[in-house]
C-alpha cells in the first residue's frame, strides 16, 4: 500500500494542474470568441497580430 | 426650470470625466467598435481586417466572429462613418457601435467569477469521488482515515471558495427573515462537511464529502446555464441600444460641432438633418419640415413642423434640416418622463413568481421539517447524538434541490436557443413561463402590426400624364411619401416627365415646371385640398383644377397577417389598441380580422385598459413598438417588442423580436407552453427521486452511495429531459 504515497500526491498534483491551465485560459480571454479562433485556424495566412 | 438643471450640471462634468480617463488609462482599448451581421467565415475575417488596416491611421483591428463585431484601435481623428464606405466596397454591411453602452458586456466579470467556481467544484469533486470510490470498494482501517482526512483537506476550501454564491443567496435572504432555495442547500453543505468531519475524527464509515462537492457541482451547473442564457439575451440587448450612437450636432456660431447627447445643455442649438431623430426636448428655432411621431403617439400621419413648433425627443425629422432649441436635456426629456408612467405600471409586474420560486416555498420550510424530525426521532429512540445528526444531514443531502436547481435553468436555456434562432430574444428569465399563460394578445398598430412605411393605394385613379409629373416631383425629395409614390409609378414602368426648376420646399412639398406651368406636389394645406383622415400626398398639375389626392395606407410589417391567424387558431382573443386615428385603425383591423379594436388611446388609456383585462383574470400579451406603448408594455403579464422599437419600448419589454417578420410570436407562444410542461415535468421527476430515497434516508439505510446514485441520476434525467425541447 505504500505505493499510495506517490500515487495520491501525483493524482493531486495533475488534477491541480489541468484546474492552474483552465484558470489561465479564462484569465486570457481564450473564451471570448470561440467560433472566430475555429475558422482563424483554416485561415492561410499567418496571425501576425493574435489577441493578447 | 434652471433650478432643475444646476444638479444635472454639477453632476455632468464628473460623469464625463471619469470614462476619458479610464480610456487613457488603458490605451491597449478599442476606440471604435463596428457591428458587422454579415460576416459568417474566415476569409470575411481575412477580408475585413486586412481592409480595415490598410486604412490610414488605424493601428489595429480585430475582428470577434461570435459576436459579429470589429473592434478598432485607430487614431482620434479616425471616423466610423469614414470606416463604413469601406467595409461596404469590401462587400460587408457595418454599424457604428457606442462603446460606451458596450462597456458592460466586455468585462463580464460574474460569469467568469462563477465559470471559476465551476471548475474548482468540479475537479474537487473529480478527485474527492476518486478517493471515495476506493472507499465503497473496501478499503477500511487506517486507509479509509486518511482517504476521509484527504478528501476533507479538497472539500472544505473547495465548498468554502466554489459555494460562495449560496452563501451570499442564503444569507440575504435570511437576513430579512425568508426562506429561498438557497437556505437548504446551504444547510445540508455545512451540515454534511461538519458531520463528517466528526465522524472521520472518529474514525467512522460514513463520510459525505464526495455528496457535499458534487452537490455544489450540480447547482453551480444549474446557475452557470441560467447566467449564460440570460448573459446572451443581454449582450444582444444591449447591442441593439448601441447601435444608437447618441449624438447630436450642435451649431456654435456658424460651425457645426458632432457631441455626444449627453453633453447637450439647456438652451443649445441642435441641427436635426432629414431622416435624424430629435435627441432634446425644444422649439424649433429655424428651419420648415416635417414631423414622424408615430413612434410617441402612434399617429402615421407627418405633423407640420415651423419655427415655434414644440418637439419632443424621439420625433424623426422628415424633409428639412431644422434647427431646434434645447428646453429640456437628458432626464428631464419627455422620454424619460415617460419612465413615470413605467414605474407605476411596474408595482403591478413584480405580483408574479416564477415557478422555481413557488417550488421552492413549498419545498425549503418541508425539506427542514423533514430533516429535523427525523433527528429528534433518531435522538429519542437512541440517544446517539452522533448517529442522529448523521442520518438528518443524510435526509438533507438526498433531499437537496439538486435537480430542483437543474430543473429550469435547463429547460430555459433549451428554449431560448431554439427561440433566438428564430429571432427571438428572451431577456427576463421568466418570460418565458408567463408567456405560456397568456390567453389575450394586444397589439399596438404603428410600427407593430405595420411596417411603418407608406404604401400608395390609388394608382389606378391617375391618368398617365399625371403620373408621369408626380413621378418627377417624388423623385426630387426623400420624403417617405414621395419615395412610395416613386415605387409605385416606377413598378407601373411610369418615366418621369421633364419637370424643370424642380425644389423641395421643406415641410411643404415639391414644386417644379412643367411645359409652362408651375405643378406642385406636396400637404393638403399648401395646395388649397381638403385633408382627410387618411395620409395623403396632394398633386396639382397646374392647369387649374382641384388637386387631387394620393392616397396612402402603411405596408403590413410580414408575417403580421399569419401571426393573428394563428393565434386566433390557438384560440386566444386578439386586440388592436392603437394611438392612430378611427379610420385608420379600423381599416387595419378588417385587413387582420381583429374585432376588438380602440382607436385614438393616450398611453395612460392603453396602460389602463391592459390593467382592466387583468383584473378580469386575463393574462395579457402586449406586443408594441412606440414611447405610448411603454407604460402598456410593462403593465402587461409579458411583453414583446420588435428590434425597430425605440430604446425605451425594448428595454420595457420582456421579448425582443429581431427580425422584421412577426410570426414567430404564434410559435413562442406554443414553444412557451412546451417549456412550462417540461419545467413541471423535470419538477415531478425530481420529486419522484427524493419519494424513493427519502424514506431510505428517515429509516437510516442511506449511504453516501445511495446518496450520489440518486443525486446524479436524477440530474443527468432532469437535463436529459429538459434537451428533449430541442
Amino acid at each position: 500500500m505504500s505505493v499510495l504515497a506517490y500515487l495520491i500526491p501525483i493524482s493531486l498534483l495533475l488534477g491541480g494542474g489541468a484546474l492552474a491551465a483552465f484558470v489561465y485560459t479564462v484569465r486570457s480571454n481564450q473564451y471570448d470568441d470561440p467560433e472566430g479562433d475555429s475558422r482563424r485556424i483554416l485561415s492561410e495566412e499567418w496571425d501576425d497580430h493574435p489577441k493578447p | 426650470m434652471t433650478a432643475q438643471m444646476r444638479p444635472a450640471m454639477a453632476v455632468c462634468p464628473g460623469c464625463v470625466a471619469a470614462p476619458t480617463e479610464a480610456v487613457e488609462d488603458a490605451p491597449t482599448e478599442a476606440r471604435l467598435a463596428l457591428s458587422l451581421p454579415t460576416i459568417h467565415c474566415q476569409a470575411c475575417i481575412s477580408k475585413v481586417e486586412r481592409g480595415l488596416n490598410a486604412h490610414p491611421g488605424i493601428h489595429s483591428a480585430r475582428v470577434n466572429l461570435t459576436l459579429k463585431r470589429a473592434l478598432i484601435e485607430a487614431d482620434p481623428q479616425v471616423r466610423a462613418d469614414d470606416l463604413i464606405p469601406v467595409l461596404a466596397d469590401l462587400g460587408f454591411e457595418a454599424h457604428e457601435l457606442d462603446l460606451a453602452t458596450l462597456a458592460a458586456t466586455q468585462s463580464d466579470r460574474a460569469g467568469r467569477d462563477l465559470l471559476m467556481r465551476l471548475a474548482v467544484a468540479g475537479f474537487a469533486s473529480m478527485n474527492v469521488m476518486l478517493l471515495s470510490i476506493s472507499v465503497w470498494s473496501g478499503a477500511s482501517d487506517a486507509t479509509r482515515d486518511m482517504f476521509h482526512w484527504i478528501s476533507a483537506a479538497i472539500a472544505f476550501p473547495a465548498v468554502i471558495f466554489a459555494g460562495k454564491p449560496f452563501f451570499t443567496n442564503a444569507w440575504s435572504a435570511l437576513r430579512v427573515g425568508r426562506l429561498n432555495m438557497d437556505v437548504p442547500i446551504v444547510l445540508a453543505l455545512v451540515l454534511a462537511l461538519v458531520t463528517s468531519l466528526w465522524e472521520t475524527s472518529l474514525s467512522g464509515e460514513h463520510a459525505y464529502f464526495d455528496a457535499a462537492l458534487t452537490l455544489t457541482f450540480f447547482l453551480l451547473a444549474g446557475r452557470y446555464l441560467d447566467y449564460r442564457t440570460r448573459a446572451v439575451a443581454r449582450s444582444a440587448a444591449e447591442e441593439l441600444a448601441a447601435l444608437e450612437v447618441p449624438r447630436a450636432t450642435r451649431m456654435e456660431g456658424n460651425e457645426e460641432v458632432e457631441v455626444a447627447v449627453a453633453e447637450l445643455a439647456y438652451g443649445d442649438l441642435i441641427l436635426v438633418r432629414p431622416g435624424g431623430r430629435m435627441p432634446v426636448d425644444g422649439v424649433i428655432a429655424t428651419g420648415e419640415s416635417e414631423l414622424d411621431r408615430s413612434l410617441l403617439t402612434g399617429e402615421t400621419l407627418p405633423v407640420f413642423a415651423a419655427p415655434g413648433t414644440q418637439v419632443s425627443a424621439g420625433e424623426v425629422n422628415l424633409t428639412g434640416p431644422l434647427v431646434v432649441r434645447a428646453e429640456a436635456v437628458g432626464e428631464d426629456t419627455s422620454l424619460h418622463r415617460m419612465a413615470d408612467l413605467v414605474a407605476i405600471a411596474e408595482s403591478g409586474r413584480s405580483r408574479y413568481t416564477s415557478l422555481a420560486d413557488s417550488a421552492a416555498k413549498l419545498y425549503a420550510p418541508g425539506v427542514h421539517i423533514l430533516s429535523a424530525l427525523a433527528f429528534v426521532g433518531w435522538y429519542l429512540y437512541t440517544f446517539d447524538l452522533r448517529m442522529a445528526l448523521n442520518i438528518a444531514a443524510a435526509v438533507l443531502i438526498i433531499t437537496c434541490p439538486c435537480a430542483l436547481g437543474l430543473a429550469v435553468p435547463a429547460v430555459t436555456t433549451a428554449a431560448s436557443g431554439r427561440l433566438f434562432k428564430k429571432g427571438m430574444l428572451i431577456k427576463h428569465s421568466t418570460a418565458l413561463e408567463r408567456l405560456a399563460g397568456v390567453d389575450t394578445v394586444v397589439f399596438d398598430k404603428t410600427g407593430t402590426l405595420t411596417a411603418g412605411t407608406p404604401q400608395l393605394e390609388n394608382l389606378s385613379d391617375f391618368t398617365r400624364a399625371e403620373l408621369e409629373i408626380a413621378l418627377a416631383l417624388a423623385e426630387g425629395s426623400a420624403h417617405p411619401l414621395s419615395r412610395a409614390v416613386t415605387a409605385a409609378a416606377r413598378a407601373a414602368d411610369i418615366a418621369p416627365a421633364e419637370v424643370t426648376e424642380l425644389k423641395e420646399r421643406p415641410g411643404f412639398g415639391t414644386e417644379g415646371q412643367y411645359m409652362g406651368r408651375t405643378v406642385r406636389l406636396g400637404r393638403a394645406a399648401w395646395l388649397g385640398a381638403d385633408q382627410g383622415s387618411q395620409t395623403a400626398a396632394w398633386l396639382d398639375t397646374g392647369e387649374g383644377a382641384a388637386p387631387r389626392g394620393f392616397l396612402f395606407h402603411d405596408a403590413l410589417r410580414p408575417g403580421a397577417a399569419e401571426a393573428v391567424a394563428q393565434l386566433h387558431a390557438a384560440g386566444k382573443e386578439v386586440l388592436l389598441i392603437s394611438g392612430d386615428t378611427i379610420a385608420a385603425v379600423e381599416d387595419l383591423a378588417q385587413r387582420l380580422g381583429i374585432q376588438k379594436w380602440l382607436a385614438e388611446a393616450l398611453p395612460q388609456d392603453k396602460a389602463e385598459r391592459i390593467q382592466s383585462l387583468s383584473e378580469q383574470g386575463r393574462k395579457v400579451l402586449m406586443v408594441g413598438d412606440g414611447l405610448n406603448d411603454t407604460a402598456a408594455l410593462t403593465a402587461a403579464h409579458v411583453s414583446i417588442s420588435p428590434a425597430s422599437a425605440l430604446d425605451a419600448a425594448r428595454v420595457a419589454s420582456d421579448i425582443v423580436l429581431l427580425g422584421q417578420d412577426l410570426e414567430p410570436i404564434a410559435e413562442a407562444c406554443v414553444v412557451a407552453s412546451k417549456a412550462t410542461k417540461r419545467i413541471r415535468e423535470n419538477f415531478r421527476i425530481a420529486t419522484l427521486y427524493n419519494v424513493i430515497a427519502v424514506p431510505l434516508a428517515i429509516a437510516g439505510f442511506a449511504t453516501p452511495l445511495i446518496a450520489a446514485l440518486a443525486m446524479s441520476s436524477s440530474s443527468i434525467t432532469v437535463s436529459l429531459n429538459a434537451l428533449r425541447l430541442k
